[in-house]
């Protein structure tokens, strides 16, 4: 057990230390090269440093190189090429705008060098019911299931901190279940990004010095998806996920076709005189998790925030609920 | 409405559960013998258009549950 224990809180310590000391002079190097974007959800003019991606890409690649000298598992170099990929898209999607095919398009691509390496299996498990063989349909769900979790976290990076919070609470989630599951190997593997998460978070959270911008948030969707797939438990890493995934079936199922979020001309969001978040009526704008949130009346981004994380610990108790429930048999 | 968000995101759990069910239940021991080597082939082929079509179905009915529970908030 030892064995394991040492490169756990190597990893944990390096991966939280290398993005919280790395984003503040981030920070001020964005700041001064004028890569930063106008906060529109406050009432004064601020400008926020963009992209965060970097510090989160860092962090995570220190953790898991040291990882990978620890173990030598297909698994962590397959987490290594995937979401450093995902951060290159986001990072040129945040340098210059996109269509919206690039991201999905290319988000697939990254998620081949899982197939590549072996770094799967190929059996489906479900709670209560056990396991399916699912061969060829499984590179299907792979090819889907990273441009599906890049662009589910992406969708909720709308407010301060909502992303990174998240992550925080729903990767934390999956490393507690691969735990549950005795898959400690890769348990050890998925907590460097709750960590990643957490220390980002500082910077992130409401009043917002830094956005993670695409290249963030495609790196922590990206290495979510491809530890779900490494660690097979894709259906536990999908419930800690509803809430985002909420968000993206409530857009789509409004707006009935796979579009960027600034190609939609209908506000779904607008302020009070106060500068709080009120629902608009608008018929054209998407219905969304914060416009659901907001429709009893008005809240402010804090309380929004809030009410988002409260609905990730909710499915993050459920995810929990499914992993104990994975070892019992109808 | 936060209520609501909750029943729909409880309402989801029990749909993958179910799901799940139908797939390893039903869906993974379904096998066809009568095409000699191709068998495999055409029995997957089978079984990736069931999963597509229960797919389409689990939409339908979350699309359906999203109606129902938001509008019985709003109007409540």
């Amino acid at each position: 057990m030892i064995e394991l224990i040492i490169p756990a809180i190597i990893s944990c310590i390096l991966s939280f230390s290398v993005v919280y000391f790395t984003t503040p002079p981030l920070i001020k190097i964005l700041t001064k090269n004028n890569f930063t974007v106008k906060d529109m959800n406050k009432k004064e003019s601020v400008m926020v440093a963009r992209p965060g991606g970097i510090s989160i890409i860092l962090g995570i690649l220190v953790s898991e190189i040291v990882l990978y000298g620890f173990f030598q598992l297909n698994e962590i170099l397959a987490v290594i090429i995937t979401t450093t990929a995902a951060f290159l898209i986001g990072y040129v999607d945040d340098r210059k705008v996109m269509g919206g095919w690039f991201k999905p398009v290319t988000l697939a691509i990254a998620a081949l060098p899982i197939i590549f390496l072996g770094a799967y299996d190929s059996s489906l498990s479900f709670p209560l019911f056990g396991d399916v063989q699912i061969p060829i349909l499984y590179l299907g769900l792979i090819i889907f299931m990273i441009p599906i979790t890049g662009n589910t976290i992406n969708s909720i990076d709308v407010l301060n901190g909502v992303a990174s919070g998240f992550m925080v609470i729903a990767s934390f989630t999956l490393s507690i279940c691969l735990f549950i599951l005795g898959n400690y190997e890769i348990a050890i593997v998925s907590l460097p990004l709750a960590f990643v998460s957490l220390a980002f978070y500082k910077y992130h959270k409401i009043p917002s010095k830094i956005f993670p911008g695409d290249s963030g948030a495609l790196t922590f969707g990206a290495m979510y998806g491809t530890i779900a797939i490494v660690g097979g438990v894709e259906i536990i890493a999908a419930i800690a996920l509803l809430p985002a995934v909420i968000n993206s079936f409530l857009f789509l199922s409004s707006v009935k076709r796979i579009v960027e979020h600034r190609q939609i001309k209908g506000k779904p969001v607008e302020f009070t005189s106060d500068f709080k978040l009120k629902a608009t009526n608008d018929k054209t704008a998407p219905v969304t998790l914060v416009r659901l949130i907001l429709a009893n009346g008005p809240l402010s981004e804090k309380q929004v925030g809030l009410a988002i994380f409260k609905l990730a610990i909710f499915s993050g108790i459920l995810a929990i609920i499914t992993a104990f429930m994975m070892g019992v048999s109808l | 409405m936060k209520s609501g968000l909750y029943g729909f995101l409880f309402a989801m759990w029990g749909l993958i559960i179910i799901g799940g069910g139908i797939m390893v239940v039903l869906l993974g021991p379904f096998t066809i013998q009568q095409f000699g080597d191709f068998h495999w082939i055409i029995a997957s082929g089978l079984k990736v258009t069931i999963a597509l079509i229960l797919v389409v179905i689990w939409i339908l009915i979350l699309s359906k549950l999203k109606n129902w529970i938001f509008k019985k908030e709003l109007n409540s």
